[in-house]
């Protein structure tokens, strides 16, 4: 990422990278727990699995100050309209996380009630899958998010 | 019979009281399902436990029934009253004047069923958006799968 | 400041609190203006006061203090339906506010509808239904060994109870006996499974309230819990393990050692919990005369579990109807007094107790034999069989691919679960899948009770009497 020019403490590199460098150490999630996969995610985020060695402890409630939203659980209905509008009031850059297997296609439940994979309402960057996934699954997809990021990989859409 | 079953086994001899798995069970006309279910809490029912709808689809005594389920925390004892509906008609009185705890009930009774409960102050939709047309849980509805969606089916999966 | 509370659980191996008295007094009138002593008592032992029906009396002491202004307003709440009432406020004195669905402290997809005069609340009307998932009738589609992952994901936080609640509701259609060990394995799965599902508790609660360091603790104690789960399960949540005939597998090598393990970290931080929050100023402010529900209240709306309790009202279902064999173990239900959020909590922390209490007996009186009932035409024969015998072939791939039929009936069968009475109605017509299976979510009533609980208090009372009642999502809409 950087190359050592002249005198040893300067860093040089270019501007993309360090604002990659920078989104991808502190991607503050937002809060949009729905179901048991709620729950592994929060225990990411506790002691154990500790998510704040990442800069990511603080799942912001409010949808304008946060950069990524884990969508962690099955999507009713009901509740499409409103990711859909939770997913419009964050501001770009903004990443989706598919986190388990009723967000990513409807898991278990292939039913009326359920949204079929919550890439029909937003678009999802990293998928996850699990039922539910461990807080190391979720760390991994989480990690391969910034993989990506640095990369350059995703682009503003 | 002990207790508040025997209570209302007394007040209602026209009844049969009767038991399935151990559980004790009345049939009841669906005009006298609040008038039961109120004598019930009267006996000693005094918990409200469940009320829920049956889709028996072809079947003589009528299509629905209501199930309502109380229990005694003195005796400790459950009863569970059954009224059945016709599929043509399918309304029942409310019990939420007996106990206010029915009323979300009535509603899924009413969002999944299509039954509804005459003197229900607020009869609406509970789980499924407003906007809904049909009643899920019935059995002439299919369960709404749809084929299972490959995202990328061109992609090499190998 | 407020007196440390005198707490009674049978638990007398808890460090530090069986110091405290056994008996209460009685506070006098002087007294009793802002020092409330709280005690949470055993059913079945000498209540602390003389008086037969004080737990009503409690509460309604409560409900009557002068001093409590926004709490006297509650009376005349009992059996009514406060948030249908119309409001003599004019139009432009009261603001409607929306409360969720996607919201910090509504403790998953639950959407209040508050109408809001200042600060306080007029009215609250819980919207639900954003969660719903459609597992009834899920449960008509897949069969009946299938059914416990179905249901297993209905209450998200003790997965056991409901798949224990499932599989009971089936033997008792097919008129099965599971084998000592496996009742006992059910009872040691699903107190553990109670234990974690109180620490949750603690930590929501603590952090709505703000004590943000108990969600980091409560989570820290339920990782060793889910050590235990993911060693004999599989899994860590979602199991799948208890199932109609038995469980799945038996409990691994060294699971004694996993328990003991657990038996003497849990107290300690429960310790740890009491330190910071039992008699902490703030903590006792924003709890103490917070959300009280009458015990009246309770039956009218089928209220259950430690809310009940909390209020006086002593119904368990482990005590009123036992299941699996809970009765040859010992424990005791904690019961209070005030029906606030402040009892709740001591209940929940004296049921934790009690449940470790039961899971040291499970320990040590676990029955040798087998996991799973022998009958063939329920259980899958074990995977060696299958090569060895054609009748175990054919068993195996006609109970996994068409199921087991199950005689036609219908019966309702409850179970304790950490939020209350856990019900499962489930009607059968003879074939491999359920006709109708309905789930009594105990989430589902206590929520009808927080309207009664919040009308005329405080937005921050909301918080905290609604962390109290620990809605599960997955249980009100499944």
């Amino acid at each position: 990422m950087a190359r050592v020019s002249g005198p040893p403490n300067l860093l040089v590199t270019t501007l993309h990278k360090a604002v990659d460098w920078a989104r991808t150490r502190s991607m503050w999630p937002a809060t949009f727990g729905l179901a048991c996969c709620a729950i592994e995610m929060m225990a990411t985020g506790a002691a154990h699995n500790d998510l704040a060695r990442f800069g990511m402890e603080v799942f912001r409630a409010s949808p304008r100050q946060a950069d990524l939203m884990i969508v962690a659980g099955r999507v009713s209905q009901k509740m499409a309209p409103v990711l859909r509008q939770v997913y419009d009031q964050m501001s770009e850059p903004k990443w989706v996380i598919s986190m388990g297997a009723c967000a990513s296609t409807g898991g278990m439940f292939n039913n009326y009630a359920l949204v079929q994979g919550v890439d029909q309402v937003v678009p999802v960057d990293v998928y996850v899958p699990g039922c539910p996934p461990g807080p190391q699954s979720l760390m991994h997809g989480i990690l391969t998010l910034h993989e990506k990021v640095m990369s350059g990989e995703l682009a503003r859409r | 019979m002990t207790g508040p079953l025997a209570v209302l086994a007394e007040r209602f001899p026209e009844l049969e009281f009767g038991t399935v798995h151990g559980d004790h069970v009345v049939r009841v006309e669906r005009e006298r399902l609040a008038e039961v279910t109120a004598a019930a809490r009267e006996a000693g029912f005094e918990m409200f436990v469940d009320l829920c709808a049956v889709d028996y689809l072809r079947r003589p005594e009528g299509r629905f029934e209501v199930v309502v389920n109380l229990v005694s925390i003195e005796e400790p004892q459950r009863i569970r009253i059954l009224s059945a509906l016709p599929g043509s008609d399918p309304t029942a009185p409310s019990i939420t004047g007996v106990y206010p705890g029915a009323n979300f009930y009535e509603r899924e009774a009413y969002d999944l069923f299509g039954i509804e409960f005459e003197g229900h102050p607020d009869l609406t939709r509970i789980l499924l958006p407003d906007d809904w047309v049909g009643h899920p849980l019935r059995k002439d509805t299919p369960v709404g799968s749809v084929p299972v969606q490959f995202k990328h089916p061109d992609e090499d999966t190998t | 400041m407020s007196n440390p509370p005198d707490v009674v659980t049978g638990d007398t191996e808890a460090p530090d609190v069986t110091e405290r008295s056994e008996a209460v007094d009685r506070p006098s009138e002087s007294e009793r203006e802002r020092r409330r002593v709280h005690s949470v008592w055993v059913t079945g032992t000498e209540a602390p006061v003389d008086s037969g029906d004080f737990t009503s009396e409690g509460a309604q002491e409560m409900l009557a203090d002068e001093a409590g202004a926004v709490l006297a307003a509650q009376r005349g709440t009992l059996v009514s339906d406060d948030y249908l009432v119309d409001v003599d406020a004019s139009e432009d004195e009261t603001q409607i506010i929306n409360m969720g669905p996607q919201h910090p402290s509504t403790h998953g997809v639950l959407r209040l509808q508050l109408e809001l005069d200042g600060e306080t609340i007029r009215r609250v009307k819980p919207i639900i239904g954003y969660l719903h998932t459609g597992m009834e009738r899920t449960a008509e589609v897949l069969t009946f060994m299938q059914g416990p992952t179905n249901v297993t994901r209905m209450d998200y936080l003790s997965p056991f109870h409901n798949e224990l609640c499932f599989s009971l509701a089936v033997e008792r259609l097919l008129g099965i006996d599971v084998p000592p060990r496996a009742s006992a394995i059910r009872v040691l799965m699903t107190e553990l499974n109670r234990v974690a599902s109180h620490l949750l508790w603690f930590a929501t609660q603590g952090m709505d309230i703000g004590a943000l360091s108990m969600m980091i603790y409560g989570w820290r104690e339920r990782e060793a819990v889910l050590a235990f789960f993911e060693a004999v399960t599989g899994l860590r949540m979602n199991h799948n393990y208890i199932r109609p005939g038995g469980v799945a597998a038996d409990l691994p090598d060294g699971w004694e050692d996993d328990v003991s393990g657990i038996l003497e970290q849990i107290p300690k931080g429960l310790a740890d919990y009491e330190d910071l929050l039992t008699a902490n100023p703030v903590f006792l402010e924003r709890t103490q005369g917070v959300g009280v529900i009458t015990p009246a209240e309770c039956l009218a709306y089928g209220v259950t579990g430690p809310v009940a309790r909390a209020s006086g009202v002593d119904y368990d279902v482990r005590k009123a109807f036992p299941y699996s064999g809970i009765e040859q173990y010992e424990f005791d239900v904690p019961l209070g007094r005030h029906g606030d959020v402040y009892d709740r909590y001591l209940v929940r922390l004296g049921e934790t107790r009690q449940a470790l209490r039961i899971v040291r007996q499970v320990l040590e009186t676990m029955p040798p034999g087998d996991y799973r009932s022998e009958d063939r035409k329920v259980t899958p024969p074990p995977r060696a069989r299958i090569d060895q015998s054609m009748e175990a072939l054919i068993h195996h791939f006609k109970l996994f691919t068409e199921g087991f039929k199950v005689p036609a009936g219908e019966t309702y069968q409850a179970v304790e679960s950490a939020r209350g009475e856990l019900g499962m109605y489930l009607v059968s017509n003879g074939g491999a899948k359920p006709w109708r299976l309905h789930v009594r979510g105990p989430s589902f009533a206590n929520l009808q009770a927080v309207p009664a609980m919040l009308t005329d208090s405080l937005i921050a009372d909301l918080v905290s009497a609604l962390a109290s009642v620990d809605p599960v999502m997955g249980d009100v809409d499944r």
